[in-house]
This record gives structure tokens, C-alpha cells and sequence, in this order.
């Protein structure tokens, strides 16, 4: 209720108040679907292949095709990453002719996206993001750019095992999409945050929700919360963390680690990265490229002249826990981890964060 | 820098254009074949270099020259004495590739009876064909370019770094990075093994982007943490053989290789 009257506010100020809550039936989402394709480029869940058990593996693409959006995925491989924070991007090229040479910066958004799908987990990724990359001190101007040009419909999900966004403070999205589905059964609860998403709504038949609806919605969020298997005890994290700097386990860790780095690019929230700079062999041009790059690797830590802070694994592997879990709560009260579970699933070490933490804990492990 | 050095200038920085010779050992020449290739960029290529010596694109040749890239494994006396001699002759020896940085593939023999694989080759004919070594076993190296074969786009950094004066450096750390920039399903999802986890980036996961495991013809990663990768493996299923053929396959993991039968060994006492 509370969280409804303060929609309710927001509203006002654009002189609405009747459209912060309409239920949309199934049927008509293909034909929402179909109206935001005519508009702009969609980048939904798509099933890409299936893994050595047969379980399909969904990854984040374009597509203008309904069907081929997989609406009831289960989390994605790799998060929507390459479309607000690239593996690799051109800073600023050159263009070098004689002894005069011209630089050229593109922020790379050629158009609007439209993220149609994307997790409570995901979405509070990019929230996270924000407060560093956005509203910080020194925004950064690349991920600004891309961060304003999407439009996002948020869908609700039934949590994995590996799930523990709950834990995390990420399992419901308050602010950061435009619209948000959640799964009624014959229909869906749509929850709107902004004027480009009521546009699009009005061109599909909704309804007001009704008491029954509110009973439907409240009923799923119930059946979510009663999934989560995996937990992290947040409790007084930051001092934890600060006590156990010196722990044995987390060289126990460090043994296992590959010092690969995967645990990085898979993070939605993960933002570090390398430049570059390369010119070409014609001698014509030269690029500054930003690549993402990972604490965990081994020359993370490496300065001018040759010095590494951390040249040992299980430093490396502790400082990535330091920054999301206890830094970054003393920076923005909340961690920079949404407990989406993808690095876990993809070390093959199998290091998870709920694993790390609850031995740091002094539990189990 | 002398004067036979000039190579133009880059905003105004003097080009360093040095005289270069390329060599060959015990290879297959697939190396200085990937040096040759590329042919949009070849003339740009050849231009930061001043080629003296170069069998497999020009003829004739002399022993003034100031870097020497080198190909293939060592694994006979008259190879070891050019290759002395060409240590002598530089100022920076380069090793080209796989077999002149670990041995590589021709190593693979090495793990057979060596009187058993010279009959097996060549019969009766009197061939000395001894265990392939890395040039770094005789002399010392000053650069190494990975790779079975080497990248073409990695050899022209390279080369267009030394000509700007800039600094050589190749990744530390593990083709999985490159895998995941390249957005790959991992192999080991797909229930195939791959050495990416240990072996060094440059190659841009060229491997695993054709849904091919990695078979570690880089050689290790800095800090590679190979003894895990292999539990790993085991754990997925895969045999201590497949583990092996792969650590074994390019020479950059013999040691690894050794290690682990050293092990496998000790456990079956
Ligand atoms: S981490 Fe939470 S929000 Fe993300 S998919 Fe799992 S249950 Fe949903
Ligand atoms: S924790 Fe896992 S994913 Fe991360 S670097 Fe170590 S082995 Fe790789
Ligand atoms: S640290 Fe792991 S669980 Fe947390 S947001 Fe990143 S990938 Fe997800
Ligand atoms: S396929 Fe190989 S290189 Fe790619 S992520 Fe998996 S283990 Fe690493
Ligand atoms: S993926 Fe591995 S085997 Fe393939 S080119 Fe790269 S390093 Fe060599």
C-alpha cells in the first residue's frame, strides 16, 4: 500500500492518477509486443541453444518476433551487458594525416532500445550502475548515453536455485523500468512508470485492476517469495567482513579460483575496465579502445613500473568480495551485487557468492 | 638509432625501421605463412620493416640485421648452431610461434621412443631428428609471439609498436576472457573440455568461437591454475587422457603434463 501511494504522488505531477495499475490479458501482449517493434528495436530473452542436459540456454538479442521471445526464461548466461556496458568499445578514434591528426568520439548508441523481459534482478543491476556511472561524481558519458536510450518492460520470475536477489534487496523493482508484467495467469499486472510506456498501453485493451486482480498480484509475489532457496546473511556484513580480512578461508578460495575473470563479465553490476590504445599498421589511424577487465585477474592490480598490489589469487578473489559487499555499502547503502547468481553458475570452480560468504560467516564450507 | 633506421615519422616521432630477418627450425612454416598473410595490410605490413633475410619471400640474404624472428623447435646440431648464430647476429630475437616458444607440436614425439619415431618417419634413411626444444633451451629470447599459428593482427601490433617506440606486451590473463567478450557459450556447457580457463588471451577465444575447446597452443596464462582446471575436467567427466592429450598437444604445458602423471603415477602405488 504504501508503495502504491507513493506512485500515486509521482503520478500526480503528470495530472494522472487512474493509470499506475492496469492488468493486460495475455492475449493482447503480442499485439503490445508487435506496437513497440513498429517503434523501435526490441532486445528480449531468446533461447540460443541447449546445454549438455537439455536445458535451454537464453541470452539477451534482438529480435522482432513475439515467439521468438522467451518470456518465462530463466536467467541468461551473460546479462544485457554489451548494450549499456560493451566487452570492447571505441573510446575515440583518430585519424592521422601528416602531422595533423583529428580525434573522433562516439558515445556508440546508433538507436533506442526497447528491453523487453529483463528481471527485477537486472533491472536493479542498472539502478546500481546509476549511482556510480550515472549520478556519480564523474559520470560516464558512454554508459549515459546508452542508459537514456532504452526503454524497459520489467517481468516478473520464479527464483532458481541459485537465486538470492532477495538477500541482495534486489528482488522487487521499485523505480529504474517503464513499465513492469507481472504473471496473473490468463493476465498480466502491469505496473507503469512512465508516459512513453501509458502511450504504448493505449494502443492494446487493459483494464482496472479490481480487488480480485490486487488478490492475484498479491498472491504471486507470496508464491516468489516462498521459492528462494539460496540466502546470504547480510547481518552486519560490512563489520564481518572487516573482521575476517585476514581469514584462512579465503585463501581456501583463492586455491580454486582460475583467476579467469568470468565471474566479472557475467556480472550485470561489474563495471571495471582497461584502455588501450592501438594504431593502426598503415600508420592512418589509432583507436583508444575500453575493454571490461575483472579484479581477478592477475595484473588487475599491476602499476607503472611493474609493482602489483595483489599479485596473490586469493587477494584478488577477496578484494571483488570487499568492493561489492562492504565498499560499495558504505558508499550507497546497498551492495553491488543483485544476487542474479551468474558468476556462480559460470565458475566452473564453482565459487558462489552465497558459498564465499557464509564461510567467511565462519558457516559451513 | 642510426640513419639506415629512417622510416618516415609519425607526428613527427622518427620511425625506428629495422633491419629484420625471418628463420626457420623444426616448423611447419605456418607461422611465417601467417606473416605473409593479410593481404590488405601486407604492403603497410612489409613497409615498417626492412626485410634482409626472408627464404620464404625473397631470395638472397645477409647476417646484418638487428631483429630476427624465429619459427619451429630445435631439434637437431645444425639448427642449434644457426640458431647461435643468429643469437650472435641480433640485437632482438624473436620467437615466432608455438614450436619456437615451448617446442609445440613437434613435441608431441617426445613422448614416444625416439629411435621408435625416427624409424617409424623415416625409416632407415640416416635422419637426426633429436627432442624438440624451445629456443629458450639454447638462447636467450627477447619477445615471443604465442600461437599455432600466430596471429596476423598480433604480429602487426607488434611490429607497428616497435616501429613506434611503444611498448611489447602480451595478455597474462586466460582466453576465457576474450570467450566471454566474444559472448560463447562455454564448452564446458556444451559437455566439451577446453583448455581457455589456462591459456593465455591473444588469440580473441579463436577456438571456442567455432564451438571448438581450446587446446592451449598459447601456453599458460600467468598464474594459469592448471591443477584446478584439471579436477574440474575430471569432474565433468572427461578422461585423464583427453586432460593429457591437451596439456600436452602445443609443449606450453609440459610441465603441467609431467606434473600430472608424476601424480597419476604416485596414486596408482
Ligand atoms: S535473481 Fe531474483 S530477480 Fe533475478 S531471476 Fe532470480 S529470482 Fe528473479
Ligand atoms: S571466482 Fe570463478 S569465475 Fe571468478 S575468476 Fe575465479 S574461477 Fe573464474
Ligand atoms: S556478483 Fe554474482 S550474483 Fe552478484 S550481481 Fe554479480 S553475477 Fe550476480
Ligand atoms: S569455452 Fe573455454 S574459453 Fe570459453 S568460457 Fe568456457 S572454458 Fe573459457
Ligand atoms: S583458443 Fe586456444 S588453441 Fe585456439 S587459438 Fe586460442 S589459444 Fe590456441
Amino acid at each position: 500500500m504504501k508503495k502504491r501511494a507513493r506512485r500515486h504522488r509521482r503520478e500526480e505531477g503528470h495530472g494522472r492518477t487512474d493509470m499506475i495499475f492496469r492488468t493486460l490479458g495475455k492475449a493482447e501482449l503480442p499485439k503490445l509486443f508487435g506496437v513497440m517493434a513498429a517503434g523501435g528495436k526490441i532486445v528480449a530473452p531468446v533461447e540460443a541453444g541447449r546445454d549438455r542436459e537439455n536445458r535451454p540456454v537464453y541470452v539477451f538479442r534482438e529480435t522482432a518476433r513475439f515467439e521468438e521471445a522467451a518470456l518465462s526464461y530463466t536467467t541468461t548466461k551473460l546479462p544485457a551487458k554489451r548494450y549499456f556496458l560493451p566487452y570492447r568499445e571505441d573510446l575515440a578514434t583518430f585519424r592521422i594525416e601528416g602531422d595533423d591528426w583529428q580525434k573522433l568520439v562516439d558515445y556508440n548508441v546508433d538507436r533506442p532500445r526497447i528491453f523487453f523481459g529483463l528481471h527485477p534482478c537486472d533491472i536493479n543491476a542498472l539502478n546500481r550502475l546509476d549511482k556510480v556511472l550515472l549520478n556519480g561524481v564523474y559520470p560516464m558519458p558512454y554508459y549515459v548515453a546508452k542508459r537514456k536510450n532504452m526503454f524497459i518492460v520489467g517481468i516478473d520470475c520464479l527464483p532458481q536455485p541459485y537465486c538470492f536477489c532477495r538477500s541482495m534487496g534486489a528482488d522487487t523493482a521499485l523505480h529504474g523500468f517503464d513499465m513492469f508484467l507481472t504473471d496473473l495467469g490468463d493476465d498480466y499486472f502491469v505496473e507503469i512508470l512512465s508516459d512513453t510506456a501509458y502511450n504504448f498501453l493505449r494502443c492494446v485493451r487493459t483494464s482496472e485492476p479490481g480487488e480480485d486482480d490486487h488478490a492475484r498480484y498479491m498472491k504471486a509475489v507470496s508464491r516468489k517469495n516462498d521459492k528462494f532457496i539460496a540466502h546470504v546473511d547480510t547481518t552486519d556484513l560490512t563489520k564481518i567482513l572487516d573482521m575476517e580480512f585476514q581469514s584462512e578461508v579465503w585463501k581456501q578460495w583463492g586455491d580454486r579460483c582460475l583467476a579467469c575473470g568470468t565471474c566479472a563479465n557475467v556480472c550485470p553490476t561489474c563495471y571495471c575496465y582497461g584502455v588501450e590504445e592501438t594504431v593502426s599498421v598503415d600508420l592512418g589511424s589509432a583507436r583508444k579502445t575500453k575493454t571490461l577487465y575483472s579484479c581477478n585477474l592477475l595484473d588487475f592490480a599491476e602499476v607503472a613500473g611493474g609493482h602489483n598490489f595483489r599479485p596473490e589469487r586469493h587477494v584478488r578473489l577477496k578484494y571483488r568480495y570487499y568492493h561489492k559487499h562492504r565498499g560499495f555499502v558504505e558508499a550507497y547503502e546497498e551492495p553491488l551485487c543483485v544476487g542474479c547468481g551468474r558468476c556462480g553458475e559460470s565458475c566452473l570452480a564453482g565459487i558462489t557468492v552465497p558459498e564465499v560468504i557464509a564461510s567467511v560467516r565462519g558457516e559451513g564450507a | 638509432m642510426t640513419d639506415r633506421n629512417a622510416g618516415g615519422t609519425f607526428l613527427g616521432v622518427p620511425l625506428y625501421r629495422p633491419r629484420t630477418a625471418f628463420f626457420e627450425l623444426a616448423s611447419c612454416e605456418g607461422c611465417q605463412l601467417q606473416v605473409l598473410n593479410n593481404e590488405a595490410t601486407l604492403a603497410p605490413f612489409l613497409g615498417l620493416l626492412e626485410i634482409v633475410n626472408f627464404r620464404e619471400a625473397m631470395t638472397g640474404g645477409t647476417d646484418d640485421y638487428e631483429i630476427a624472428f624465429v619459427e619451429g623447435s630445435v631439434s637437431r646440431k645444425d639448427e642449434e648452431d644457426l640458431l647461435k648464430e643468429i643469437r650472435g647476429n641480433a640485437r632482438v630475437l624473436v620467437a615466432l610461434g608455438s614450436c619456437a616458444c615451448f617446442g609445440g607440436v613437434n613435441r608431441l614425439k617426445d613422448r614416444f621412443d625416439p629411435d621408435w619415431t625416427r624409424k617409424t618417419v623415416y625409416g632407415e634413411a640416416p635422419v637426426e631428428s633429436g627432442r624438440a626444444r624451445p629456443l629458450e633451451d639454447l638462447v636467450a629470447v627477447d619477445l615471443k609471439i604465442y600461437g599455432c599459428p600466430v596471429k596476423k593482427e598480433e604480429v602487426e601490433k607488434v611490429v607497428t609498436n616497435i616501429a613506434l617506440g611503444k611498448a611489447v606486451v602480451s595478455p597474462k590473463y586466460p582466453v576465457c576472457m576474450e570467450c566471454k567478450a566474444n559472448e560463447n557459450i562455454c564448452l564446458f556447457d556444451l559437455g566439451e573440455p577446453c583448455l581457455g580457463p589456462v591459456t593465455r588471451a591473444g588469440c580473441d577465444s579463436w577456438c571456442p568461437n567455432s564451438r571448438a575447446g581450446c587446446w592451449g597452443c598459447r601456453g599458460p596464462a600467468e598464474d594459469a591454475n592448471v591443477e584446478q582446471l584439471e579436477k574440474i575436467m575430471q569432474e565433468h567427466g572427461f578422461a585423464q587422457e583427453t586432460i593429457l592429450d591437451r596439456l600436452e598437444c602445443f609443449g606450453g604445458f609440459a610441465r603441467f603434463a609431467e606434473a600430472f602423471r608424476r601424480r597419476r603415477r604416485e596414486g596408482a602405488e
